[in-house]
């Protein structure tokens, strides 16, 4: 953890994503009611609105604090929730093998297949809609990489052992699979979250959601609605989408620090540029695997 | 042999299963669809006429599974039945006109960003540690985490409406019906050039990032090291031995991405109001067009189907050790 904090990176990416957590935590206490019309609609930021207003006369800046805590709250649960059946979907299939491992994987490649688009137009819009449609089509990703994994942990010794040993699969699943790729569910769990947030402001966007709710899905939907674009009110979505883009920015940044955390031969090799003096690297020199030696060390 | 048989068996049960769902899907769906799609036509048909429409739309009052086969044997004959939002045009009339635009608009869009984004790992890998292998990655990963529709929506808000360089909406200027005219394809292009750039901006950096993590991998091996001894200039080593194993994985993401081209597009299609498969869906489902909306999801899986398809026969070509 704490050379995990050294990585510039992952500073970087948590200080952004802090932010964020904060403003959707207290930032709805703050404004009070974001939907309220408060003034003439599409006012340039000023220094009583800052970010201006919208096509309905709202606080645009009211909008994109409030929209925070329903779009991240809705995006990490659902992250979650893919990575917790892709989990069990996917060590199952791996580890058992044989026939069980047939039948997941074609339920796995199934689900690849669905539009979620197409789900959602059947069911009533609303959040619950999204978050059940973004689950259904989402889970089977993590399921896929999570199986290629159990696949490979599945034949090391120490699964050997145990079995030789006589633990339970259950147990043996639970305690000596999961645990062993950690980081990899770690990953699994911000892509999914990247990715959740990604798809709902989408569908929010396409108006299957609430539009009547405040989140930066149904900002960014009426701001396209309204009038906004033809009369040049470039503040109507320009926040909302910064917003967006930053959390995904900062939680892509975490997954790629954990990354060269877990694997050395991604690690930048700004690092070994530095320490040997050289331009660049000559495109047969082998990757540069850098290893931490001490306090202090760079990379 | 035997890969090839299980491939196929696997096609065949995901064709059924799509089939099948496509089917069930909106029968079990809360709230009947079939009653309030018909509701719209209540007071201007006549009961017979409401009855003969039901059953034109493949909701009869038969049990279920001979409507289930009755439905089979529709899709055999490519029958997708008709449309409400465009009665009386049929479902495969209006999906084929649009997956033409959806076609060439994403497809362009695909085959431009993989091919660029490929190009730009190698030459990232190509100068280890050059400006293009410090800068690009992090700017691209930025861009990436833009949502593809708000892009579309700013390079629309600034180069539509502010600049006034390209058109905002369509596929195609009004003024011109579609014919192989210079006129009319130089229109085609205008339109097709915002859309395009914005999926091509958003999607190249996954491509180039993969392919240089990939290249990197691969360039440690030793038969890199074996070429280098034999004296073989570099730019032969990079593009006859190592680029060119380190392509499948790209290759397996550009089949991934030609097959979800049709559900991808939905959200460039809804900024531009370009008149693809995306856009339909969207229209389809906020009139609720079930038979449209149900056809659309058959063309979607099956295109994503068909990609996976090529993808495994394209591989069999490339990688001998699938061979055998």
């Amino acid at each position: 953890m704490r050379s995990l904090l050294e990585n510039r990176k992952a500073v970087v990416g948590l200080s952004i994503l802090a932010v964020f957590a904060l403003m959707a935590i207290v930032g709805p206490l703050l404004v009070g009611d974001s939907s309220e019309f408060v003034t003439v609609p599409l006012q340039p930021p000023s220094a009583h609105y800052w970010f201006g207003t919208t096509g309905q006369g709202q606080d645009v800046f009211g909008q994109t604090i409030a929209g925070a805590r329903s779009t991240l709250a809705l995006g990490f649960v659902v992250g979650f929730l893919v990575v917790a059946i892709g989990a069990l979907v996917g060590t199952m299939a791996g580890y058992f093998g044989g026939w069980v491992d047939e039948v997941l994987s074609l339920l796995i490649n199934l689900f690849l297949l669905m539009p979620g688009v197409v789900i959602a137009a059947y069911l009533p819009s609303g959040p619950l809609t999204i978050g059940l449609v973004l689950v259904v089509t989402g889970w089977a990703w993590s399921a896929r990489v999570i199986r290629a994994q159990a696949l490979s942990l599945r034949q090391r010794d120490f699964v050997s052992a145990a079995q030789v040993v006589g633990e339970s699969h259950l147990r043996i699943i639970l305690f000596e699979i999961l645990p062993n790729m950690t980081s990899l569910l770690v990953s699994a769990f911000i892509g999914s979250a990247i990715y959740a947030i990604g798809a709902q402001v989408g569908l929010e966007f396409l108006g299957l959601g609430d539009v009547g709710a405040v989140t930066w899905g149904t900002n960014l939907y009426w701001a396209s609605n309204d009038v906004a674009l033809p009369s040049g009110s470039w503040w109507t979505f320009v926040p909302t989408g910064v917003s967006i883009a930053l959390v995904g920015f900062a939680l892509a940044l975490i997954n790629n620090a954990l990354d060269e955390f877990g694997n050395p031969r991604l690690a930048p090799e700004r690092a070994f540029l530095k320490a040997t003096g050289r331009k660049r690297l000559e495109i047969h020199a082998p990757t540069p695997a850098l290893r931490r030696t001490g306090a202090g060390a760079d990379g | 042999m035997k890969f090839i048989l299980r491939r196929a068996g696997f096609y065949l049960t995901a064709a059924w299963a799509s089939i099948t769902l496509a089917f069930f899907i909106p029968r079990m769906m809360p709230g009947d669809p079939a009653a309030m799609m018909f509701a719209r036509f209540h007071g201007k048909l006549s009961p017979e006429a409401m009855q003969a429409l039901r059953s034109a739309f493949g909701f009869t009052n038969a049990p279920l599974w001979k409507q289930y086969f009755q439905y089979l044997s529709h899709i055999a004959r490519g029958d997708l039945g008709i449309s409400i939002g465009y009665y009386p045009a049929t479902v495969g009339s209006v999906i084929g006109q649009a997956l033409l635009w959806t076609v060439f608009l994403s497809g362009l869009a695909v085959i431009l960003s993989c091919t660029i984004g490929t190009l730009l790992g190698i030459a990232s890998v190509w100068k280890r540690g050059g400006w293009l292998d410090n800068i690009a990655p992090p700017v691209l990963t930025l861009l990436g985490a833009f949502p593809y529709f708000w892009l579309a929506m700013a390079t629309l808000f600034v180069f539509g409406f502010g600049l006034g360089w390209f058109p905002l909406r369509h596929a195609y200027d009004d003024r011109f019906s579609p014919s192989l005219t210079w006129p009319f394809i130089r229109s085609v292009f205008e339109h097709a050039v915002l859309p395009a750039a914005t999926v091509v901006v958003v999607t190249v950096g996954g491509w180039m990032l993969s392919m240089r993590s990939t290249l990197i991998n691969v360039l440690a091996e030793d038969y890199i090291l074996f070429a280098h001894a034999k004296g073989l200039r570099p730019g032969r080593i990079m593009f006859q031995y190592a680029a060119r194993n380190a392509l499948l994985p790209n290759i397996t993401g550009f089949g991934m991405a030609l097959g979800f081209v049709l559900s991808g597009s939905l959200l460039t299609e809804m900024v531009f109001s370009y008149p693809g498969q995306g856009y339909l869906l969207i229209r389809a489902v906020k009139s609720l067009d079930y038979p449209l909306i149900q056809g659309l999801f058959l063309t979607t899986t099956l295109a994503v189907l068909g990609a996976n398809l090529l993808v495994d026969m394209v591989y069999v070509w490339l990688d001998p050790r699938t061979r055998s």
